[in-house]
């Protein structure tokens, strides 16, 4: 697959202003982000907020420069336990999803299950967790796992149960088996659904993982975070905030740019509805 | 002739002895290398005929031979091509063509080792159908018409006995119809296969078959049997004749009173 690089024209083009030769749609995203933390920078200094309630954007700069070896430290643990629940996640979710997605009985059976386990806030069970296996890294990567495998699994039991009836029937007048009906449709056809729920569990691994650091674990940025605000440091605090952005932001890149290599064909088919 | 499908005073009821009478007393005989075509009134159990031959359903009464066999379970020597092409979009069209063989028995073990002939093959039967070089396009980079073309590839690809067709031509326009009905005579011609064709367009259905069956309203039966006379080959011009006409007009009568009658 070749990618297009569009407005490569008018750039390479002499003679042109500046601002026509910038692609400004690439360019945006950092000059809106600029432009939040300009703002934000502003607002604080009219308002003259204490840096105890809302630090400017310089202050928070200033405590990542300063705390940084244990903003970095902790940051690779969090990013640690988030993908590690992740990718639990990931093999889990799609082995349930597959499971359940095999059968309209299963579907039906399990279904109101599932719906029912998610409904429970995933926080509420650190404690439990905590009982188990005690407090550190196992709770923080349980959790991640526990929120984040939920919307693999409908994704991709979904993609399996709204095969178009029409094909099933040419395979099986074939004389094709449901292993065969699955191997060669299913599981190719669910694969769009699958990674496109990559993201949003990716997201939702982060939210698990900070909880449980926050209140049970002694390391991580949630851990970090919330030892920070005890000892009303409140730039350290933005400072955690700003680097889980970052990871968080990476991490649905990452995610974004695996489905745009693995699925192509279903952005451009008309078959994802 | 000896009969390859023979469906004898047939009931088929969907969902359960409250359910649908889809079909009931259905009777039809379809000889080897026969080109038969089967019309009549919307929802009055065509597909279900054509479900029935294959095997993916099974009747609640009476019997379904196809090859002296008795259809209990979906039979292998169908290819079946419907009205949507059902091509899958992450397979290119040469490999949507190829799937059967991936499936059948009888071939699923020869594909690896014998991939180039099966491959030579495909791009034959592609070309057969005006798609040469086309394979390497993903079904989703094919007009509608295309796609339908490479849906009969894959109808053909395992060299059925039988091809059940259920109004392929249903979303094509009048010129692209009538070069796939080309298509289709000339296979049928050139390989001996026997055809099942369900179809709404009665010219369609006295232009390719032999002979055309006509189907009450549900619960559908075979209400009238037309021997087509016209000689083979058959050109495009035999439907500017009056006796192709006059058949027209009187399956055309035949189907309106059996709707009225529902
Ligand atoms: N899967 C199903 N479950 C329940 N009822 C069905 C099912 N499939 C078909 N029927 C019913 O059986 C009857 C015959 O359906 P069928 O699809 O065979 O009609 P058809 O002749 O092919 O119609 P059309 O010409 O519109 O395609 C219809 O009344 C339909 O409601
Ligand atoms: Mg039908």
């Amino acid at each position: 697959m070749s990618v297009v690089t569009k407005n490569t024209a008018p750039s390479t083009t002499p003679g042109k202003p500046l601002a026509q030769r910038i692609n400004w749609v690439k360019l945006a995203p950092w000059l809106y982000t600029v432009g939040l933390f300009v703002l934000w920078e502003l607002l604080v200094i009219v308002l003259q907020t204490p840096p105890t309630i809302l630090p400017a954007p310089s202050r928070v700069f200033q405590a990542i420069a300063q705390y940084w070896s244990p903003i970095w430290k902790n940051s690779l643990q969090t990013l640690y336990t988030t993908t590690v629940g992740f990718a639990i996640a990931v093999v889990a979710g799609l082995a349930i999803g597959l499971f359940i997605g095999w059968s309209k009985a299963i579907y039906a059976g399990l279904y109101p299950l599932m719906i029912g386990f998610n409904a429970i806030p995933k926080v509420a069970l650190v404690p439990i967790l905590v009982i188990w296996f005690g407090i550190g890294a196992v709770p923080a990567i349980l959790t991640a796992f526990l929120i984040s495998f939920f919307p693999i699994v409908v994704n991709v039991a979904t993609g399996l149960a709204t095969i178009e009836p029409e094909t099933e029937d040419v395979l099986r007048a074939l004389g094709a088996k449901k292993l065969d009906i699955m191997l060669k449709v299913g599981i190719p056809r669910s694969m769009p659904y699958f990674f496109g729920s990559l993201k949003i569990a990716i997201t939702l691994a982060f939210v698990g993982s900070v909880v449980s650091e926050t209140v049970a674990s002694n390391y991580g940025l949630g851990n970090m975070m919330s030892s920070a605000q005890s000892q009303f440091n409140v730039p350290l605090v933005f400072a955690g905030l700003l680097m889980l952005a970052v990871e968080g932001i990476a991490m649905y890149a990452l995610m974004a740019w695996i489905e745009m290599r693995m699925t192509g064909w279903a952005h451009r088919s008309s078959m994802s509805h | 002739m000896p009969h390859l499908v023979s469906i004898d005073n047939v009931d088929m009821r969907y969902g359960g002895a409250a359910g649908t009478l889809a079909v009931s007393g259905l009777t039809m005989k379809v000889g080897k290398g026969e080109f038969a075509a089967v019309v009549g009134p919307s929802g009055c159990g065509k597909s279900t005929l054509m479900k029935l031959v294959t095997g993916l359903h099974i009747p609640q009464s009476g019997v379904v031979i196809v090859a002296d066999k008795h259809v209990t379970k979906p039979v292998s020597i169908v290819g079946m091509a419907f009205q949507n092409p059902t091509m899958l979009p992450w397979r290119t069209t040469l490999d949507n063509i190829l799937l059967p063989l991936e499936i059948v028995e009888r071939h699923r073990h020869r594909l690896r080792a014998n991939k180039r002939e099966y491959v030579e093959k495909a791009e034959h039967l592609l070309e057969t159908v005006g798609l040469k070089g086309f394979g390497s396009k993903f079904p989703w980079q094919l007009s509608g018409g295309m796609q339908q073309r490479a849906n009969l590839c894959r109808a053909l690809i395992h060299e059925p006995e039988l091809l059940m067709l259920d109004e392929p031509f249903g979303a094509l326009d009048a010129f692209t119809r009538e070069e796939l009905w080309c298509v289709i005579r000339d296979l049928h011609a050139a390989q001996g296969v026997t055809i099942i064709l369900v179809t709404h367009d009665l010219r369609e259905a006295t232009f390719l078959a032999d002979r055309i069956f006509v189907m009450s309203a549900r619960p559908g039966k075979v209400l009238k049997e037309h021997t087509v006379p016209f000689a083979r080959p058959r050109d495009l011009e035999v439907m500017y004749e009056k006796g192709f006409n006059d058949m027209v007009h009187e399956l055309h009568g035949e189907i309106a009173s059996a709707r009225v009658v529902a």
